[in-house]
């Protein structure tokens, strides 16, 4: 029996810099003393990833990046070309990588994989505003706590919980307790499945989490 | 048999979605496409349409005994999809029936699922049994409120965790409260022991390119009596319930594709399928979808991975030549998880990593002990790259 392994793969909707990202990622593992870590996306919905990301202090240069991936072919692809991309930019140069810039250097992706692209790019800016709010440059408010819950998706839907409106309130007290009542029923896999995640996302902060599900 | 199926350097095991053509079968195709191009006339005809008609009702005494039934009562039709089709709006459209309820499970074919609901939407009124954590429908759902019940549509086997029903009690029950059954055989027909009769089942559908005939062919059995309306307007032909003109060479093929398919084969895929399980199953976090032993279809094996997702797994393991399918949300195009695996139960997690291998009747031990290894390999690879496969490990 001989089984013959494909060497240079490309399928349609996926574009031979895909497959290759996706066979060889790029800037794959963790860092052991990253200066933020952040975890987008959800196990319920199969699209998950999470970043470590070091910082050169003096320059706010991103100085390494490396991620891992709970995902589909176009998820590993679309984190190891962000990756890419961002390692050693500074944080504003960072910030100016869109998610159809990824897309594109990809050489494109089928339109239902795009939001992996998206997955991708919130989980960057997830890290960086992580790492602002730990240097004190943003104060944890309302704002920051709706913008790292950008990053957690509605399981069944696959859009981010306050696109899909289950996020009902949400209030932060001295930058530290930080209260959210949510609209799925308390006690079902849903309300499990997003407390995980949402204590995924602001892992590594200072601050207290009071999360509060629909009786 | 050596496999020079494997002629392209692959290990094929998506032999649920189609299957390679027995070569044997293609010198008859091949007969009636250039020799013997024929079609069927009526009771008398030049010599070309006697040719066509007598190879025709050859193929029906072919199919007909595999599910203990006579010939008149299968019609041939395009396959799978037709033959549910023509059951179920041929079986709603006929006033002779009384009830306006159409009773069907969670984890039938999307072409009877999508059937049923476009009816509901025209006046009738569906149900979808629920099935427990192996996929078996529970056939006390079934007895309560049979009363306006038109028809009941329940598989025989599963086509992605091979789950087979037990006809006999669901036919039982249908019959003696007068209510029609129809059963979509497709994954099972000639791989599996139907019987018509004893299972008391109406309208049987099954499909040709499942066991390695052409695509584009199946059959339905209508038991003699049922009365259906037919989907399409034109001549007598297959009793007016599938006018136009046959697919003299697929049909042809068909009847010898199954004329092919032998108990020793069903024997062989069960024991090879049971080997397969266990080798996959001992690799960490893997569960087996569907049930175990008798009641699972011979070739089916569906397992999942935790904390890997089913796509990323086929595409790796595609690369390495082993051809699988997956239930995983982001392989289907509408980035919908597989509606069978969360009709079991599971958590939405537990349907990404799901991977079903379908093996042939020319499976060998030795590509399943390569895909057993490709797998592991390929799951170990994927879950180094996951961040819930190394807490895993780091728990340990």
């Amino acid at each position: 029996m001989t089984v013959t392994s494909e060497t240079s793969a490309k399928r349609f909707g996926y574009s031979a810099k895909v497959m290759d990202h996706f066979k060889n990622p790029r800037n794959i593992g963790v860092i052991e003393d990253a200066d933020v870590t952040a975890k987008v996306g959800s196990v319920a919905c199969g699209d998950l990833i999470k970043l470590y990301l070091k910082f050169d202090p003096d320059h706010d240069q991103i100085k390494d990046i490396k991620f891992e991936s709970y995902g589909c072919a176009a998820n590993i692809a679309t984190s190891s070309m962000m990756t890419e991309m961002v390692k050693g930019k500074t944080i504003d140069d960072a910030r100016k990588v869109t998610f159809k810039e990824i897309a594109e250097q990809l050489d494109g992706l089928p339109r239902i994989k795009l939001h992996c692209a998206v997955l991708s790019r919130q989980g960057l800016e997830a890290a960086l505003v992580k790492y602002e709010a730990k240097r004190g440059r943003v104060k944890i408010d309302e704002s920051f706590v709706n913008k790292m819950l950008r990053g957690v998706l509605d399981p069944v839907e696959g859009v981010d919980i306050i696109s899909a409106k289950m996020v009902e309130r949400v209030a932060v007290e001295e930058g530290k307790r930080v209260f959210m009542e949510l609209s799925a029923k308390a006690g079902s896999e849903l309300a499990k499945s997003l407390t995980d995640d949402i204590r995924d996302a602001f892992e590594g902060l200072d601050i207290e989490l009071n999360l509060k599900f629909k009786e | 048999m050596e496999p020079e199926v494997q002629g392209r350097g692959l290990v094929y095991l998506d032999n649920a979605q189609t299957t390679k053509l027995d070569p044997a079968i293609l010198d008859i195709m091949n007969e009636f496409m250039v020799d013997n191009y024929g079609v069927p006339g009526g009771e008398f005809g030049y010599r070309l349409e006697e040719e066509a008609r007598e190879a025709i009702e050859r193929a029906r005494e072919i199919i007909a005994r595999r599910i203990n039934a006579s010939p008149e009562e299968i019609i041939f039709t395009s396959g799978g999809t037709e033959s549910n089709n023509i059951a179920i709006v041929g079986a709603a459209s006929s006033n002779y029936y009384r009830g306006k309820r159409l009773v069907t499970s969670k984890i039938e074919h999307m072409s009877v699922l999508r059937i049923v609901d476009k009816l509901s939407r025209q006046g009738f009124v569906k149900t979808l049994l629920n099935v427990d954590h192996e996929g078996f429908v529970n056939a006390a759902d079934l007895k309560a409120g049979l009363g306006d019940v038109r028809m009941v549509s329940v598989q025989h086997a599963n086509q992605e965790i091979g789950t087979l029903q037990d006809l006999a009690t669901i036919g039982e029950i249908s019959r003696s409260n007068s209510v029609l059954f129809h059963c979509d055989a497709v994954q099972s027909f000639a791989k599996e022991k139907i019987d018509v009769q004893s299972a008391k089942v109406d309208l049987l559908s099954m499909s040709s390119h499942l066991i390695h005939g052409p695509k584009g062919v199946g059959a339905l059995y209508v038991r003699d009596g049922v009365k259906l309306q037919p989907l399409l307007e034109g001549d007598d032909r297959e009793r007016g319930l599938r006018p136009g003109t046959p697919n003299l060479a697929g049909i042809v093929g068909f009847a010898k594709a199954a004329d092919l398919m032998t108990h020793e084969d069903t024997l062989r895929m069960r024991g090879l399928r049971d080997e397969l399980i266990e080798s996959l199953l001992t690799i960490s976090d893997s569960r087996l979808n569907g049930p175990r032993g008798e009641p699972r279809l011979c070739n089916n094996v569906n397992v999942s991975f935790r904390y890997v997702e089913g796509e990323a797994i086929l595409m790796h393991l595609d690369l390495r030549g082993l051809v699988v399918n997956t239930g995983s949300a982001c392989y289907s195009q509408k980035l919908e998880p597989s509606h069978v695996i969360r009709a079991l139960g599971g958590t939405l997690e537990e349907s990404h990593g799901s991977i079903r291998l379908s093996l042939s009747k020319w499976t060998t031990k030795e590509e399943l002990t390569y895909a057993a290894e490709t797998i592991r390999q390929v799951v170990g690879q994927l879950r180094n790259l996951s961040p819930l496969g190394r807490k895993l490990s780091a728990q340990r």
